[in-house]
């Protein structure tokens, strides 16, 4: 994933060369513009990290919607970013069944080893963001850690500097 | 198979059978298994065959419901007019349940064959199957599952020569809890927020862009293929319990048990045997306070009410709670109820789409009040507050969200109020929470 942009810088179309053939591939898929844009969303958030409000107008532009009605997608899900973050975003499950496992434990331990003084907040040196996330789907293997991509089984707080030692 | 532990005596492995077993996620691997017989079977008979068949064997959703497969299918029209969608629901996001995933990864090729054997019954060219986007290792193995059973003839306009055609489309979810719910699945697919729609219109009558649509859960219609392929009579006989209830299940379980994981059983098979023979009960020391059966979605189980409770759908009924999506939470007597009630309430607070009034001011409160006791500022009437609320919140609303809210919290200060009482009277306190 790259780094994100910052929030004042100009906006550079997404939507050229490969992302935009990925973009085009998109819409034999489904029978409406409309519905491209959870996906195109996606293909924003790989190439930059987060979506920003320039990005916003773009997919808006390409499927033919409105900005307003973009951002209103983009807001009701917890996934897209609306501003930068970390270069590695850290979601530890701490819903009940985690919850009764120790993963507090495990989301005090990140918060700890990366410098992030609290949950959402990014570490002074850019590398990372930590947040508490609800139900991973992996409740069997208390506590699960998604690092960017990475689904981590089983974490405990004691594995938790070797875990960020992989993450520059 | 009890993944990641190995088959047990009291297990049946029919979705589980090649969990672990990396060899059966590619096409090739998946047919030396035995794999799409079923659906060169179901394509050789016609679709109200295959829905008969579905129906004789006693299939019920694997999504919470428990509604009959077969008849959810026969409600699709008949005559073919506008195009018909089959959606798979993998948004597993109920707290508790973990089962999908473990078919995503392992047999992504059982649910593809499912998910074709469904649409073939119900006349869909077409099958989105929405995967959470939390499940960025199972969308990958799907992906590419999906490109080799294309290759492989399995999917595309000719499926395996008969002349049918079936596309299926990987649509990934962005974080959101509500997405499960049918309706709302639906429009997150649209490209809309994930608001559930009011019923009817039924799914079945006016579904994704007003043509009819099924949904159906990953377990449900990998279930499927394997009941065709063995035939009815098979499958109906998997029953230890209620005849209504037949087949095996997939069991997750979570919580304070020696060996969490999925386990496969036949229907009307013993709570005990599952919690203390197959996950080894409770850590030494340890004695069981109370089960969540079916995803957190439902009523709290005292250890005496999980004895002679029977896992099949009237069997957890009988005392008291729901089958749900056998999403099973253990709690041992280290557990702190009203703590892990408040988070459960606070995780319904978060996912409430906020559309009804009702749930989304009802979770929100519910959480407060919860908190404001577990900070040591409960008062006596907050108890009935919280019952009031509960009663407010369900039955009322466009979706079973708020109602999901109030079950275990209802259910936690009748079978425990004890605990609640604790707060109350300042005689324990948490660190957790302060005012
Ligand atoms: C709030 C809410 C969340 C739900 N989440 C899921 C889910 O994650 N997976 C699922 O299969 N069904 C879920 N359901 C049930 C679905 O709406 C639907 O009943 C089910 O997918 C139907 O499939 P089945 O008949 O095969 O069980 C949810 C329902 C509600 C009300
Ligand atoms: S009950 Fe809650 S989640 Fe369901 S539609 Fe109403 S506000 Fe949304
Ligand atoms: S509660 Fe943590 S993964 Fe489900």
């Amino acid at each position: 994933m790259s780094a994100g942009h910052s929030a004042t810088e100009a906006h550079q179309p997404v939507f050229v060369g490969e992302v935009r053939q990925k973009l085009d591939a998109l819409f034999p898929k489904y029978p409406t513009r409309q519905a491209c844009l959870l996906p195109a969303l996606w293909l924003v958030q790989e190439a930059r990290g987060w979506i920003s409000e320039g990005a916003i107008h773009e997919v808006a532009e390409v499927l033919s919607l409105t900005p307003a009605y973009v951002k209103g997608v983009v807001t009701f899900y917890t996934m897209y970013h609306t501003h930068p973050v970390g270069r590695h975003f850290i979601q530890v499950c701490t819903t009940s069944p985690c919850n009764i496992c120790g993963a507090e434990d495990v989301a005090k331990a990140f918060l700890q080893h990366t410098g992030c003084g609290e949950l959402g907040a990014t570490s002074p040196d850019g590398r990372f963001t930590v947040i508490e996330v609800e139900c991973l789907g992996a409740c069997g293997f208390a506590t699960p850690v998604l690092i960017d991509d990475d689904f981590i089984e089983n974490v405990t707080p004691e594995r938790v500097p070797g875990i960020l030692q992989g993450y520059k | 198979m009890g993944y990641p532990h190995p088959t047990h005596p009291k297990e049946q492995a029919v979705l589980s059978k090649h969990f672990g077993d990396a060899g059966a996620r590619t096409f090739d691997g998946w047919v030396k298994r035995g794999g799409y017989e079923g659906l060169k079977k179901a394509l050789g008979m016609t679709r109200e065959q295959v829905i008969e068949e579905v129906k004789a064997s006693g299939l019920r959703g694997r999504g919470g419901a428990g509604f009959p497969t077969g008849m959810k299918w026969s409600f699709m029209p008949k005559d073919v007019v506008k195009p018909h969608y089959l959606v798979c629901n993998a948004d597993e996001s109920e707290p508790g349940t973990f089962k999908d995933r473990e078919i995503l990864r392992w047999t992504p090729h059982q649910l593809i064959e499912g998910c074709a054997v469904g649409a073939y019954a119900i006349g869909a060219e077409r099958i989105y199957i929405y995967i959470r986007g939390e499940f960025t290792a199972e969308h990958k193995i799907l992906v590419k599952a999906v490109e080799e059973a294309y290759q492989g003839g399995a999917l595309g306009a000719n499926v395996f020569g008969s002349g049918k055609r079936i596309d299926l489309v990987v649509h990934r979810g962005a974080g959101a809890y509500i997405c499960g719910e049918e309706t709302a699945m639906m429009n997150s697919i649209e490209g809309r927020r994930g608001n559930p729609r009011i019923k009817p219109p039924f799914p079945a009558v006016a579904g994704l862009w007003a043509s009819p649509t099924t949904i159906n859960n990953v377990e449900t219609l990998s279930a499927s293929s394997h009941i065709i392929r063995e035939g009815a009579a098979w499958y109906k006989a998997l029953c230890r319990g209620n005849p209504k209830s037949t087949g095996t299940k997939l069991f997750s379980v979570c919580g304070h048990v020696q060996r969490p994981g999925n386990y496969e059983v036949v229907m009307g098979t013993p709570m005990t045997d599952l919690v203390f023979d197959m996950c080894g009960g409770m850590r030494p020391g340890r004695t069981l306070k109370a089960v969540i059966p079916g995803g957190s979605s439902v009523p709290i189980l005292t250890a005496k009410e999980i004895e002679g409770c029977l896992l099949d759908y009237e069997g957890v009924v009988e005392k008291g709670s729901m089958l749900g999506s056998g999403g099973m939470i253990v709690m041992d007597d280290s557990t702190d109820i009203v703590y892990q009630v408040m988070r459960l309430a606070r995780f319904y607070a978060h996912e409430s789409c906020a559309q009804c009034t009702q749930c989304r001011e009802g979770t929100a409160w519910t959480t407060r009040i919860l908190e404001r006791i577990l900070a040591g500022q409960g008062k006596k009437e907050d108890l009935n507050l919280l019952l009031d609320l509960a009663d407010n919140m369900t039955g009322k609303t466009i979706c079973v969200l708020s109602d999901s809210c109030a079950a275990p919290v209802v259910s936690a200060i009748k079978k425990f109020p004890e605990e609640f009482d604790a707060y109350i009277s300042r005689a324990r306190t948490s660190s957790l929470v302060t005012a």
